[in-house]
């Protein structure tokens, strides 16, 4: 076997094993929460013996073991169980909320990466002339406005006054054309854009600047080529790990850190679902969820890695 | 640059025909930034003047801080960090490069002048092929086609001996050794047939034996090519065996300039007859050689499952110097290791004074740890950045004697005077040294410690030489003084010569020759240590064909 392959079959079984972890740990820290949904749910009926039957019907009155190995079960086979709240298989609910939240995020990802690396190249061209300046600032600009802000000043300004983009509430229509969708979505795709554009933007420039002190960028320099070729072809190919790890990293954030965003365009995906399902101690879709924003952020990561370790040509091409 | 005179056929016409390089008085300057006081500008070199022919070779020759790349570097009109030419002419073939625009500079660098740096292997792109990167500045200056490209590298490689040339530009940089590397930059350089090429130091950072080869390969192409070249060295011996002319600096002035002959067989300046005076006093082998206060016995070592020593036997005196040689993964620093107990030996014993040492590390007593001390080659990075040098070398103190307060800083002056440092650097921080006098704090920490033994793991071969000559003899006198033993890990057959009493000479994990020193350094010899010596430049004209002629074994990675 290659020694590539080795490591990245190594990284993906570690991989395996942290998402087993987190399920474990999401598992007994719900457990661990205060509260009882049955008491919740019953109110003022909540006699003890209606509270029993209830945690009898739910299999409360199991193991913490035993449900947590019953759990995982139906987890591996792609089963969530059952909505405390309304009976509804958890699995059929996530299927469509995960689809409507990967899809806001694909779209925020189209423009975000492309646009913060190609402006990261942009900063190291212009270092320390006023482009670089002005990129810079509006960088450290976005990075400071939380979310919820950008999502209001949006909705206020083009949904409201110049009636560009559609303001809340959004709700995708699987019928519909998929760019008609991605209009729809415009508007919170581009409060997302802007709050991981900086992040993903600053992480290019210092990577490739960090290259451009190099040895062989030097080389590169004294064979009398251009800038921009030396910036595009000697320095970001060996950037290219460190911007794979940002760009993972801001991905995943696309999908778990949406909640907010979601809520505010009222967008039926993951993060409302998962909010909602805290609001009335629904267990099933909260532990659901967990693992999934779990599993994404990890696969993420290890997709990172991997596509770090292929991009070293040492490890590539071995001796 | 602006104040650089114009290219007018007139001043042209003051070149000689035939000069493809003249340079005029060059004045470089850069911005320093001393902690604590305001950034100024000062001077790095003071106006220097030399031309070269075609199919000739300068050769630039100094310590570091003399000014020698940088001056190479603006035959590309180039400034390295923050350094600026800040006055002066070059001409090239005419005109006056200088005085162009961006987009003419551009047009000279790697299309009319070409640059080798002295770590290759930094040098070349570690995400492209060698083959890519070597035909590169051919092809953005138009000069031919890819195929054509491809064609003249083929031959290139061939010329500067590199193996299987059809394929070789397929392998990426870390699919080949150093010195082919070191030949693969020069192919890169000789790509674009250009009128000039400029060599910083390209065989320092190789082995003694791989750096002959490499010297010969550059000596061919230049000559078959036809080019001129500038050859910078901080090493006499090699300059000589490839220059035409030679020209000494010194803190940015010229010293002296001549022709090779004359510069080698008679200088006139005191400094280039310091230069190439140096280490001619030669320390007589220590006559009882019987004693052993260290003694390795057949040991075999190996890093998890790879084994790179074999049956490592040797043996060194109380108050002797045992000097190890060989190339570069030849074991030396890992039999270091070994006696250090960094690395327990999987076989054989390390005995001192007469008693077995424990295998490793853990397991030995702090007095044990207290009679064997090391140096370093970077004295740099073996020091935290972060104390200053009464802390560092006070260190030892306090962990083996416990020494405090005032008692303490008495015996950090004394050591301080030892190494021939004031007591005025007690306050100061490693980065505020010299690179000789961050070796010497080193020995210092060492002797901190009264050891009966100290690992000298190359010392002296990251300095210059003049520096490395005065770190040398600071250690013979402290032997002199304090009786210590050194066990003197280097490359160099030189250093070797002036301080050692016995040798070892290692080749592939195993010693193939050890004894005294006159006995090793006298015939009859096995192949590798004839390599060896006759791989060290020798500062006489002609030597270089001689040695390639008369060696009995190839080098490593040939």
């Amino acid at each position: 076997m290659s020694p590539v392959l080795a490591l990245i079959l190594k990284r993906i079984g570690i991989g395996v094993v942290l998402i087993l972890a987190i399920s474990a740990l999401l598992f007994l820290g719900v457990e661990a929460l205060p509260g009882d949904f049955a008491q919740n749910f019953l109110g003022q009926a909540a006699t003890p013996e209606a509270v029993a039957n209830i945690r009898r019907e739910l299999g409360l009155d199991q193991p913490v073991m035993l449900r947590y190995l019953d759990w995982l079960g139906g987890v591996v086979i792609g089963d969530f169980g059952e909505s405390w709240a309304n009976g509804s298989s958890v699995s059929e609910q996530l299927g469509k909320r995960l689809a409507n939240t990967l899809f806001l995020a694909a779209v925020a990802a189209v423009f975000a990466v492309p646009i913060s690396v190609g402006l990261g190249v942009l900063a190291v061209f212009y270092r320390n002339r006023l482009p670089d300046r002005i990129i810079n600032i509006l960088s450290l600009a976005a990075i400071s406005m939380p979310e919820f802000f950008v999502g209001y000043l949006f909705i206020f300004f083009f949904a409201l006054q110049f009636g560009i983009g559609d303001g809340p509430p959004i709700i995708p229509d699987p019928r519909a054309s998929v760019w008609e969708n991605v209009q729809l979505v415009f508007l919170p795709a581009m409060t997302l854009v802007v709050v991981v554009i900086a992040h993903m933007m600053r992480m290019t420039r210092a990577a490739i600047l960090n290259i451009m002190e190099s040895a062989y960028v030097e080389t590169a320099e004294l064979k009398g080529l251009s800038m921009l070729r030396i910036i595009w072809k000697h320095a970001a190919p060996n950037a290219v790990a460190p911007i794979i790890n940002v760009v993972a990293l801001n991905l995943a954030y696309l999908v778990v850190g949406v909640v907010v965003v979601e809520v505010i365009f009222a967008y039926p995906g993951m993060g409302q679902y998962f909010v909602d399902a805290v609001t009335v101690r629904d267990i099933p879709v909260v532990q659901a969820c967990g693992i999934v924003f779990a599993a994404v952020y990890i696969i993420l990561n290890m997709l990172a890695d991997v596509g770090a370790i292929l991009a070293n040509p040492r490890l590539r091409h071995p001796k | 640059m602006s104040e650089a005179p114009g290219t007018g056929p007139d001043s042209a016409a003051a070149t000689a025909p035939g000069t493809v390089l003249e340079v005029r008085d060059l004045h470089i300057g850069a911005t320093v930034y001393p902690p604590n006081e305001p950034p100024r500008d000062i001077e790095i070199v003071h106006g220097v003047s030399f031309a070269i022919e075609k199919g000739k070779v300068l050769g630039l020759i100094g310590e570091s801080g003399a000014g020698k790349s940088t001056i190479g570097l603006a035959a590309l009109a180039y400034g390295r960090g923050g350094v600026r030419i800040t006055g002066g002419e070059v001409w090239l073939h005419g005109e006056n490069i200088l005085a162009l625009p961006k987009s003419g500079i551009r047009g000279v660098r790697g299309r009319r002048v070409t640059y080798v740096a002295q770590s290759a292997a930094a040098a070349f792109n570690p995400a492209h092929r060698l083959g890519d990167q070597v035909v590169e500045a051919a092809l953005k200056h138009g000069l031919m086609s890819r195929r054509e490209a491809r064609e003249r590298a083929r031959m290139l490689f061939e010329t500067l001996g590199l193996p299987d040339p059809d394929s070789f530009g397929r392998r990426f940089p870390h699919q080949v050794s150093g010195g082919q590397l070191q030949r693969a930059m020069t192919a890169m350089a000789l790509c674009p047939a250009p009128d000039l090429i400029v060599f910083d130091e390209p065989t320092t950072a190789l082995d003694v034996t791989t750096q002959i080869d490499v010297l010969a390969a550059i000596k061919r192409a230049i000559e078959e090519t036809d080019v001129a070249a500038i050859y910078i060295t901080h090493d006499l011996a090699v300059v000589a065996q490839i220059s035409d002319d030679i020209m000494v600096l010194r803190h940015g002035n010229t010293v002296e300039y001549g022709p090779v002959q004359q510069m080698i067989e008679a200088p006139r300046e005191a400094y280039t007859r310091e230069l190439l005076s140096i280490r001619s006093d030669i320390k007589p082998q220590a006559e009882d050689q019987s004693g052993a206060l260290l003694q390795l016995e057949g040991i075999d070592a190996a890093y998890g499952e790879v084994p790179v020593l074999f049956d490592v036997s040797m043996h060194l005196p109380k108050g002797q110097t045992l000097a190890v040689v060989g190339e570069s993964g030849s074991g030396k620093s890992t039999t270091a290791r070994v006696i250090t107990g960094l690395l327990p030996p999987r076989a054989g014993t390390v005995s001192f004074k007469g008693e077995p040492l424990p295998p490793a590390l853990s397991r030995r007593s702090k007095e044990q740890l207290r009679q064997i001390q090391m140096i370093y080659q970077m004295a740099d990075t073996a020091m935290n950045p972060r104390q200053t040098v009464a802390e560092i070398i006070g260190r030892p103190l306090g962990f083996y004697f416990g020494l405090k307060g005032g008692e303490r800083a008495r015996r950090v002056a004394e050591l301080l005077d030892q190494i021939e440092m004031g007591q005025g650097f007690a306050d100061r921080y490693p980065a505020e040294l010299s690179g000789g006098q961050k070796q010497r704090v080193c020995i210092a920490r060492a002797l901190a410690a009264n050891p009966e033994l100290i690992l000298c793991d190359e010392p002296t071969s990251a300095l210059d030489p003049l520096v490395a000559e005065g770190i040398l003899k600071l250690l013979m006198e402290l032997q002199a003084e304090t009786r210590v033993s050194y066990l003197f890990i280097t490359h160099d057959i030189a250093t070797v010569r002036a301080i050692s009493d016995s040798i070892a000479v290692m080749y592939m994990g195993r010693v193939v020759r050890f004894g005294p020193k006159d006995e090793v350094l006298s015939p009859p010899f096995d192949d590798y240590t004839d390599l060896l010596l006759k791989s060290v430049p020798e500062m006489k004209l002609g030597w270089l064909e001689r040695a390639l002629a008369s060696r009995r074994m190839d080098s490593a990675g040939n």
